[in-house]
């Protein structure tokens, strides 16, 4: 079953915390490789919390798990990284700023 | 014994708190306070050891690796000097100065975050003030599309919601604070007023907020704008109208989501136009910490703040032209050289897979994803640990960074310059 979402990425604490560690650390790829989702789009998709997602869009695609997140139905936030990176389209729309949030994103539970 | 350095600077964000306390112990720093946990680890996990540079993952000597670096630049016909925002002033200056020997494409991160504002300030300019004017003065506080409570820790401590200022004796109480983004946040918590607009609409609600200010309330059909009635952003004007002094950030809310610099334009318009009725400013919320610094010496040495291309000899200005994923993307640079950035972690991986393709030469304190793919890389002092420099605040003043331990590596300015001068 798949779902359209919005994804937006951006900065984290736990992401910094992470990176002055290394970002070949595993408290950095811990703090980065997740999506957050609201409870009731979580419930709604039959998910649990920790579950694994495959999220996909033009650019590419990942698996992470998944979490609640403070967030509008239909709104998908990740953390900045190398990870959500794997989404993001290379057009700058001639701005020379990759498209980091206002992704449309499609979710399948795995 | 213990050393104790007071008024250090942390580098980490733009905020440059210039308070903190370092202790040191036998050449390594024991204790720091008063750093926020974002900015801690840049003095608790930088090892100011000397390393040796390497190239293709081998040490070697420094006056080898130089050798390496400058083969790969001089074979270049399209080399790209990319980063500078971790890096101080006179390492930026000098990294300009390569890009003009070698008619390099030189751009900063400013384009993957801040560089649409640049864009709008460049098309109806920036009515801004300084961190100490918010501090002493501001009474209504707007941060739109940023979140400080998670990007910039002290911000709300240091100069904008709880400090007590000349006109704000009483701190917190003198002043509103409003939060515009798509989702609840750190920084919506704290706010008086949060507004939770729809994703994608913040260039309709600033354009309708433009319109109730003029008094053309009546001319506006819908009864909602972003998810937000018309009276809730009828009382954000009256509101804005009626402070004493007001400041809105911005963040990469608006810059990197559909409309870009036009929405921004929009904010910044806005701002200008509130100063027929008071005082309001606005103010980028910038996230390395001397990324001011590299917009700066850009239009210094270039009369452009980011993407720009010498290949004619001169600066040429390109956004999504010269801008580095723009022509990583398009492959259409055969060298790279990288200072204090990591473009690995923080591109599109389209982008990053296709700088892994061209030799890159990386100087940076600590390692990183762009270090483990690099040809050459030179691994020089961290500035505001072990070298001193100059960083600009994200309001535009510049701070001279103290150097808390004694220093063993190279910095940044002195591998550059001798890059500049083997060239020559």
């Amino acid at each position: 079953m798949k779902s359209e979402f919005e994804l937006i990425t951006g900065r984290t604490r736990r992401q910094a915390d992470g990176l002055h560690l290394g970002k070949d650390s595993e408290e950095y790829r811990q703090a980065t490789a997740l999506v957050e989702m609201s409870a009731e789009d979580i419930a709604r998709l039959g998910l649990e919390e920790g579950d694994r997602v495959r999220l996909q869009t033009a650019a590419g695609e990942v698996q992470v798990p998944v979490y609640t997140g403070d967030l509008p139905s239909g709104l998908l936030f990740m953390p900045m990284g190398p990870t959500a990176n794997a989404l993001v389209g290379t057009d700058t729309d001639a701005s020379g700023t990759p498209p980091f949030k206002d992704l449309k994103v499609q979710v399948t539970p795995t | 014994m213990t050393e104790t350095i007071k008024n250090a600077v942390c580098s980490f964000c733009g905020c440059l708190c210039d308070d903190i306390e370092v202790e040191v112990e036998r050449g390594e720093i024991a204790r720091v306070r008063k750093v926020c946990s974002n900015g801690r680890g840049l003095f608790t996990h930088y090892d100011p050891t000397p390393r040796q540079p390497t190239v293709d993952g081998q040490k070697v000597s420094w006056e080898e690796a130089i050798a390496e670096a400058v083969q790969v630049l001089a074979e270049a016909d399209s080399p790209l000097i990319y980063g500078l925002s971790s890096a101080v002033v006179e390492a930026q200056r000098k990294a300009i100065e390569l890009a003009d020997w070698l008619g390099a494409i030189v751009d900063t991160t400013s384009s993957v975050c801040h560089g649409t504002t640049g864009l709008a300030l460049q098309t109806v300019g920036e009515p801004t003030c300084t961190l100490g004017e918010v501090r002493n003065r501001a009474d209504l506080l707007v941060f739109w599309g940023c979140n400080p409570a998670a990007s910039h820790l002290r911000h709300f401590t240091r100069y904008s919601v709880t400090p007590r200022g000349r006109f704000t004796p009483n701190g917190r109480k003198d002043r509103t604070v409003v939060a515009v983004d798509v989702r609840p946040t750190g920084t919506s918590r704290v706010a008086d007023i949060f507004l939770q607009v729809k994703p994608g609409t913040d260039f309709e609600v600033l354009t309708t907020l433009r319109t109730l200010l003029q008094g053309k309330a009546d001319e506006i059909v819908a009864k909602s704008v972003g998810g937000i009635p018309i009276a809730q952003l009828q009382a954000l004007v009256d509101r804005m109208t009626s402070c004493r002094f007001g400041v809105a950030f911005m963040g990469m809310g608006l810059t990197q989501t559909r409309g870009r610099d036009l929405t921004i334009s929009e904010l910044f318009t806005l701002v200008a136009e509130l100063n027929e009725h008071t005082r309001f400013s606005v103010m980028p919320m910038r996230g390395h910490g001397n990324v001011a610094g590299a917009d700066q010496v850009m239009t210094w040495q270039t009369g452009y703040p980011f993407g720009v291309s010498y290949a004619r000899g001169y600066p040429v200005y390109g956004p999504g032209e010269f801008s580095a994923v723009d022509v990583v993307s398009r492959g259409e640079a055969d060298a790279a050289l990288v200072l204090a950035s990591d473009p690995i972690a923080h591109w599109p991986a389209a982008t990053a897979r296709q700088l892994e393709q061209i030799p890159t030469i990386v100087l940076d304190p600590m390692p990183s994803l762009t270090t483990n793919i690099a040809h050459v890389v030179f691994p020089t002092a961290q500035s505001g640990v072990d070298a001193t420099g100059t960083a600009y605040r994200m309001d535009k003043v510049p701070i001279r960074l103290r150097a808390v331990l004694s220093r063993e590596r190279p910095t940044d300015e002195e591998i550059l310059d001798q890059i500049v001068e083997a060239m020559r």
